[in-house]
């Protein structure tokens, strides 16, 4: 068993946030009341998403510098998990709004820029299951993955906050900065954060194996 | 009509008509003449041809666009010089991303409807951005307020030509 004591540490903060962030105490606020509890779940996933789309970025850099396919598969992996934490970040995000906005869906900018962001990633992936040569697939994918991204941190990060959104942290609303202040959602929410990421690189991890495993069986027929 | 249902029709044709006219720049392209331009010059002449080109075509497509469309539906744009500086930051962003991204698709399967998912859910930053700002001009605000906008929407312009113009040798090459 070697290399396990990141993955114990994974499972041991996801069970603490399970726990923690939902019979802790949580400040009271307006409108928010319970449902602040949400930002254990929610925002740990765009958290999670964002350094792992970071690093596939870095491994597609990596490939197109040293043609090493090792590199592509964990890029493309990558991307796979940021997929389910992007999709899980929306449905978690759906849920908190359809308590506190008293709808899963109100075209909020927040919403939006988040649901093309995903858009942008699906495509990547039709894209690399258009083309079949595998050397093709890795080079194309990498540089639109690459390209994916420069325009992806516009989207996330610049756009939401020009214009008015009712998402915390914009247009007057308190945001994750106030929150951090107090101390007892801050005890939750960086464990949260940290677990959640560890998960989510573990289900790489395990995906970029069996990957290499189908590969060599595909070598040896 | 309503400015706000005039402006996003106005760019909702501009979009479109780029799709189809800036996208076809490699698309088109031969298997031989991309040997023939590959012999003859780097990967970085070849894109800046391209993206000059297509930066005018997609100007000139929303010039002539814009014009037609003032005559039938009617004119609301209060600041031109604003407006006219959208639509050429938006062209040039536009054309920046349709370029590098129709270099991808002739590399994978040269099809139209590839063409449009890849490239629909990139161009939304840029578009949504122009569509905000040219609504301002269209409104008339003070010039401060814009000023924010576009040199964000110069500086997203920035962003993409750059990494188009580092990741396309990277296509060019095979």
């Amino acid at each position: 068993m070697r290399k396990t004591w990141w993955k114990i540490i994974g499972v041991a903060l996801v069970f603490y946030t399970l726990i923690a962030g939902l019979l802790l105490d949580a400040p009271r606020l307006a409108i928010l009341n319970e449902t602040i509890r949400a930002m254990h779940f929610h925002v740990p996933m765009w958290f999670g998403m964002v350094i792992m789309l970071t690093a596939s970025v870095i491994f597609s850099i990596r490939y197109l510098r040293t043609g090493n396919q090792k590199f592509d598969t964990y890029a493309i992996e990558l991307v796979n998990t940021s997929i389910l934490f992007g999709v899980l970040g929306l449905v978690t995000g759906m849920i908190w709004a359809n308590y506190t906005w008293g709808a899963p869906w109100s075209g909020d900018p927040k919403q939006n820029a988040s649901a093309i962001g995903m858009l942008i990633y699906f495509a990547y992936i039709l894209l690399r299951n258009s083309i079949t040569d595998p050397q093709q697939k890795a080079k194309i994918g990498a540089v639109y993955n690459i390209f994916a991204y420069a325009t992806l941190i516009p989207l996330l990060f610049i756009l939401p906050r020009l214009t008015d959104s009712l998402h915390p942290g914009n247009g007057g609303n308190p945001g994750f900065n106030a929150y951090e202040l107090d101390g007892r959602l801050r005890m939750v929410f960086y464990p949260a954060v940290i677990g959640w990421t560890l998960m989510g690189v573990w289900l790489t991890e395990l995906r970029i194996r069996l990957s290499f495993i189908k590969s060599k069986i595909d070598e040896e027929d | 009509m309503q400015t706000v249902t005039w402006n996003a029709l106005f760019w909702i044709i501009i979009v479109f008509a780029n799709i189809n006219g800036v996208a076809k720049s490699f698309l088109q392209e031969g298997e031989g003449r991309m040997l023939y331009y590959y012999t003859l010059c780097k990967p970085q002449v070849i894109l800046s041809g391209k993206l000059i080109f297509n930066v005018l075509l997609s100007v000139l497509i929303a010039l002539i666009g814009f014009s037609v469309y003032a005559l039938i539906l009617g004119n609301p744009v209060s600041n031109y010089i604003y407006f006219l500086l959208t639509i050429l930051f938006a062209s040039i962003g536009f054309s920046g991303v349709l370029t590098l991204v129709s270099g991808i698709v002739s590399k994978a399967n040269n099809s139209t409807a590839l063409m449009a998912v890849l490239s629909f859910p990139i161009l939304l930053p840029i578009l949504l951005m122009s569509v905000r700002l040219s609504k301002n001009a269209i409104d008339g605000m003070e010039i401060g307020l814009m000023n924010d906008k576009l040199f964000t929407l110069i500086s997203v312009d920035a962003i993409v030509i750059t990494t188009a113009y580092i990741l396309f040798p990277f296509i060019w090459r095979n």
